[in-house]
């Protein structure tokens, strides 16, 4: 009859599937490991990552941090490069009404939930608001020690120097930091983090915000936490500060001039237009701009 | 005679003794290493040389016996009741390793001003500009062009790699070296040349270093001092001219004796 009850509140949601799809016990653990992460911010928690009925790399991680914490009175917004509508959060997104009949939404001041690949809305965050990352490779030292042995080890004893060499070489051979996403961070003067493959410009956004920051990597099977407003310093060398990409045009959709702007190819003539790709706070400032 | 007495060794061993599983393959090593020293361990392979190197150097927990240093502000300190992080931070700023294949110590894969200067950042140096010059100051000195800068190492011939090894060891001005074997593998002349240079940077730098080699002309070069070992037992330790000149025991006899004259 409890079934019943929920058939009626919300008629998406398949009454043969538990709620939010993972099992009791197993979203049980999963908040276990993230109440470990919002307590040692930015250190990589283990987890028992489950399988799920999508592939791995599709989000897998950041679906079951979404799953563990959402309750019927959440509101999700899904976000895919900072587009409420495309593949990846129309799928995720549906997957969760189907799962939970949770309201869901793409307006990011309505959302209590937001489940995000590759961006952070342009729209800020406030408090009580949860961002779940999806994160395809947590270990920002990966690269130049693949030992995850020895990742651990260095992580334990602070030993950082590995992270600026790779900035170095950056700066060796480019004459300025290339990297323009997934650009490591130190958070709350400890941790080493990889932010996920958000551009770096969304970097500064992760800093003091008011909102609680949980990052989900499934393949990897580990879970990280910022919480709200905890320290996030981009790395940086002192007479090559961390810089975020800056536009020579506005949005050709609203004008903003201080949102992150994709390249869109308009024809096969090569022609372009610049435009928001957070398709909310771009759509909302069309209507009044 | 220099009054050794006054200061403590940089380094003491004491009854070391190194075991894998059942087998002892290190037996009762003990001696004491001075600051500017050069001490060199020699004998065939299998007598327990690079583990005994390894054992003092940190890498390898030996079954018996202290290994101690002299460290900057505590004094002589036994290495092995040290945190695990003063220990890492120990080899990485007041000693060095130098291995026999350069691929073991450098990051292959990352130009050689950043090999130089890693030891630099991991200290915590965040200014780019200075990095880089001092980066370029080390590779004069071990005598690479500095043009070569922003080259990876696996561009780098064997003799340079080896060169820009020791320069990515000696940048935060260590006073211990370890080096296993350093100059085999190199032909003769360029030996000679990293040799010279090893002579040189140890004397400016009073640098003390333990150099595991099977080549007796390296000892007689570099080391003041020597030791002999055979089935993982020093059979003969002293000053190398001595040694060499006047072997004592008939393994140091058998082993002097074997040297080709060209």
């Amino acid at each position: 009859m409890l079934q019943n009850d929920m058939v009626e509140s919300s008629p998406l949601r398949d009454p043969k599937i538990n709620f939010a799809y993972l099992d009791e016990r197993t979203k049980r653990m999963i908040r276990r490991a993230i109440l470990k992460a919002v307590a040692i911010p930015g250190y990589q928690v283990p987890f028992g990552s489950r399988e799920m009925p999508l592939p791995y790399g599709w989000g897998t991680g950041g679906i079951q941090v979404t799953a563990s914490i959402i309750g019927e009175s959440d509101v999700l917004k899904v976000i895919d490069q900072g587009s409420d509508d495309t593949v990846n959060a129309v799928n995720i997104r549906r997957f969760f009404q189907r799962t939970t009949g949770v309201e869901v939404t793409t307006d990011t001041t309505a959302a209590s939930i937001i489940q995000t690949r590759h961006r952070i809305p342009e729209t800020p965050l406030r408090e009580g608001q949860v961002i779940v990352y999806q994160v395809p490779v947590p270990e920002p030292m990966q690269r130049l020690e693949p030992r995850e042995e020895e990742t651990r080890k260095l992580h334990a004893l602070q030993e950082y120097g590995l992270m600026h060499v790779n900035l170095f070489e950056d700066l060796a051979h480019y004459g300025h930091i290339s990297s323009t996403y997934d650009y490591p961070v130190l958070v709350n003067g400890r941790y080493i983090m990889s932010p996920s493959p958000i551009p770096k410009f969304d970097n500064p956004k992760m800093h003091l915000n008011p909102a609680l920051q949980l990052f989900g990597a499934g393949r990897e099977k580990r879970i990280y936490a910022v919480p709200p407003y905890t320290t996030v310093e981009s790395l940086g060398f002192e007479d090559h500060p961390f810089e975020v990409q800056r536009w020579q045009s506005v949005c050709e959709l609203c004008g903003s001039n201080e949102s992150f702007l994709d390249e869109v190819i308009m024809d096969d003539q090569g022609k372009k237009m610049f435009v928001c790709s957070d398709s909310d706070y771009c759509s909302k400032r069309q209507v009044t701009p | 005679m220099m009054d050794f007495d006054a200061k403590p060794p940089l380094m003491r061993v004491q009854g070391l003794s190194c075991a894998y599983g059942s087998r002892t393959v290190v037996r009762d090593i003990s001696f004491d290493l001075w600051p500017g020293e050069v001490l060199a361990i020699v004998g065939e392979s299998g007598s327990g040389k690079t583990t005994l190197l390894n054992a003092v150097a940190a890498r390898h927990t030996p079954s018996a016996g202290q290994v101690s240093f002299d460290l900057r502000d505590h004094g002589l300190q036994e290495i092995y009741g040290m945190s695990e992080a003063q220990r890492r931070m120990l080899a990485r700023t007041d000693w060095g390793f130098v291995h026999q294949n350069a691929a073991d110590g450098l990051r292959m894969n990352v130009s050689a001003g950043a090999n130089v200067s890693e030891r630099l950042m991991a200290l915590g140096q965040r200014h780019y500009g200075q990095l880089r010059e001092q980066a370029i100051d080390w590779l004069e000195r071990v005598e690479i062009s500095p043009s070569r800068i922003d080259d990876r190492p696996n561009t780098f011939s064997g003799g340079m790699r080896q060169r820009l090894q020791i320069a990515r060891n000696l940048i935060t001005q260590p006073r211990l070296v370890f080096m296993d074997e350093p100059t085999s593998g190199l032909d003769v002349s360029v030996q000679a040349k990293l040799l010279d240079m090893m002579r040189t940077l140890t004397r400016q730098m009073n640098l003390a270093a333990i150099i595991v080699t099977h080549d007796l002309a390296v000892a007689r070069l570099l080391a003041q001092r020597m030791m002999v070992m055979q089935n993982g037992e020093a059979v003969e330790t002293g000053l190398t001219d001595q040694v060499l000149d006047d072997p004592q025991h008939p393994y140091t006899q058998l082993l002097v004796s074997s040297v080709l004259q060209p």
